[in-house]
């Protein structure tokens, strides 16, 4: 055998490989592609400015809108932060911080299983939780159910972000004479923030898209409902209320909803990867 | 019985301002002042790997001591004894004392925070904070609950022209501390050092990951600073040991192998390892 026979022969095999991998992504690019194609086909006929403001129509009328169900779904996703994000992120410091302590990984634990239980299940520990012992549906419950799939996502990125903090930044501190929470709360946690952002809008965007621990907390509404104790509207419930009505105008609609939804999310995915750019010609990386 | 040794250090400061006053000696300090740490039968283990081996060695108040050796042979360590920095590390033990003014660092009921304000560190690769430069300045004073605005930034300006950076950076000093080159970085980390107003500044081969013009200008730095602290550095730049300091320890594999002035290491040592590694026939 010459040399220059295996030379062909790893470029051919290379070239075949390159291939591979490109039909591989082209595969796994073409679900995605065919459902915005679809959602946009079916949702963008019925999609006018009466959608994102009007109520939604009694049954059997047509025309209305999911405007409540879109500041329903705000509203939950912002209640839901409110208490994941700084549970979510202290919990992570702390599991990165104190990595090595047995409530340390006690807590890494109990991420791992909660963010392994399935949504349905979380629904119905808030519902048995928060639904009856208020007697009612409620924003508030929801939000409770958002916020426990929340946690352990959050708190997730946040430890894998201090963990990336280099070991010098805390002895640097230590040498000042900060204590370990100081320098965990002083300089790791700003250093890591920016990273931890991203992850939270990464949280948002995978929570915004749940419905089944909404089913049985906030429920659904088809008025505003201005107080966080009353039955709220979302947009992914509206979605499915209306998908298994028997109207076609009502089946359009949920269309339009699916696409306001997939649009959301894309621009908060857009949103956490374009901040991650920054952050890193921030950091010279 | 050491309190004695402790009165007249309040007063020394106020003699050492006037800079002629400090000039002479402080290049041949006085053999006779007692030494500000001093180290007594100090071994230490990381787990069961033993790092040194029973180190008996004095550090004089107002000189600069350079601790040399060949990698690994224990010189990080023993700085990092001197303010406690090895308690972060898991698994450690030492035996005997560090005495710093008659006070043993490793004694029960020593505040190991308090250690750390008194003997500050500056290491091998600046970490500055990724903050301002007025905040990495005085990020130790916050933490001693300094709030006073004008009070920080006095100290801050008294620290950056301590370290010979206040010219560069004075307009400068609320933008980020990472856009200063590596040589400002380091100096900054310097009067970050300083700002608490340490006895001790411990560097950890500071010159190290710079080029010869800033690295002249941290030697530079180091021969002002040793008017008003007490310096203990690490180098492997024999040229930098011989040119920054006043006494010498050469180490090797966790045994103080010879102390003794600076010129006298360099020029008659009395041990054959000291004069080998010194004229480069090994490590
Ligand atoms: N965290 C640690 N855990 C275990 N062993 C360590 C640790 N740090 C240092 N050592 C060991 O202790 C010995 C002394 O290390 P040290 O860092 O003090 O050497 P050094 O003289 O500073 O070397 P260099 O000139 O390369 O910086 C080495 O054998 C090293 O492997
Ligand atoms: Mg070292």
């Amino acid at each position: 055998m010459t040399p220059g026979w295996h030379l062909r022969r790893r470029k051919l095999v290379s070239a075949a490989m390159t291939g591979a991998c490109a039909l591989a992504v082209l595969v796994a690019l073409v679900p995605l592609a065919s459902i915005l194609v679809f959602i946009v086909a079916r949702g963008l006929s019925s999609l006018d400015w009466d959608f994102f403001t009007k109520l939604p129509k009694p049954t059997g009328e047509a025309g209305g809108g999911m405007a409540n169900a879109i500041a329903g779904s705000a509203k939950l996703i912002l209640l839901a932060s409110l208490v994941a994000v700084p549970v979510g992120v202290l919990a992570g410091l702390y599991v990165a911080e104190y990595r090595g302590r047995r409530l340390a990984s006690a807590v890494r634990f109990a991420a791992d299983v909660l963010n392994g239980i399935p949504s349905i299940v979380v629904g119905i520990f808030a519902y048995g939780t928060v639904v009856l012992p208020m007697h009612r549906f409620s924003a508030i419950a929801g939000a409770v159910a958002l916020a426990i799939m929340m946690v352990p996502l959050v708190a997730r990125t946040t430890e894998e972000m201090v963990l990336l903090v280099p070991e010098m930044l805390r002895e640097g501190g230590m040498a000042l004479g900060a204590t370990r929470t100081q320098v965990a709360f002083s300089l790791v946690l700003p250093a890591a923030l920016p990273g931890i952002l991203t992850g939270v809008l990464v949280a948002v965007a995978r929570i915004a898209g749940e419905t089944a621990p909404l089913l049985f907390t906030s429920f659904n509404n088809q008025f505003w409902s201005s107080r966080i104790d009353q039955p709220t509207a979302s947009l992914t419930v509206q979605i499915y209320s209306y998908a298994i009505s028997p109207y076609d105008d009502l089946h359009r609609q949920a269309w339009a909803g699916a696409l306001v939804l997939v649009v959301l999310i894309l621009a908060v995915s857009l949103l956490a990867r374009l901040f991650t750019r920054r952050l890193e010609r921030m950091a010279g990386r | 019985m050491e309190t004695a040794t402790m009165t007249p250090s309040p007063t020394t400061p106020t003699h050492a301002v006037s800079m002629d006053a400090r000039s002479a000696p402080a290049s041949a300090p006085a053999a006779d002042a007692p030494p500000l740490i001093e180290i007594g039968g100090f071994s230490f283990w990381y787990g069961p790997k033993q790092a040194l081996f029973d180190i008996d060695l004095r550090i004089r108040e107002r000189a600069v001591t350079a601790f040399i050796g060949p990698s690994g042979c224990g010189k990080s360590t023993l700085l990092r004894c001197l303010n406690r920095m090895n308690d972060l590390i898991d698994g450690v033990r030492v035996e005997g004392s560090v005495r710093v003014q008659g006070q043993d660092l490793y004694g029960p009921d020593v505040d190991v925070v308090d250690v750390r304000k008194r003997l500050g560190m500056v290491f091998q690769k600046s970490n500055p904070f990724p903050k301002s430069i007025f905040e990495n300045v005085v990020y130790g004073l916050r933490l001693q609950g300094v709030k006073n605005k004008g009070v920080l930034r006095d100290a801050c300006e008294k620290a950056l022209r301590g370290s010979a950076l206040w010219d560069e950076v004075k307009d400068r000093i609320e933008e980020s501390a990472l856009s200063l080159s590596g040589g400002q970085m380091q100096r900054l980390c310097i009067a970050r050092a300083l700002a608490v107003e340490p006895e001790v500044v411990l560097m950890d081969e500071p010159c190290s990951a710079l080029d010869p013009i800033a690295t002249a200008k941290i030697e530079e730095l180091i021969f002002q600073l040793k008017e008003r602290f007490t310096i203990v550095i690490v180098t492997h730049n024999m040229q930098q040991a011989a040119r920054v300091s006043d006494e010498t320890g050469f180490f090797m594999l966790g045994k103080l192998i010879e102390f003794d002035k600076t010129d006298v290491i360099f020029t008659r040592p009395k041990q054959k390892m000291t004069e080998d590694y010194i004229t480069g026939r090994f490590g």
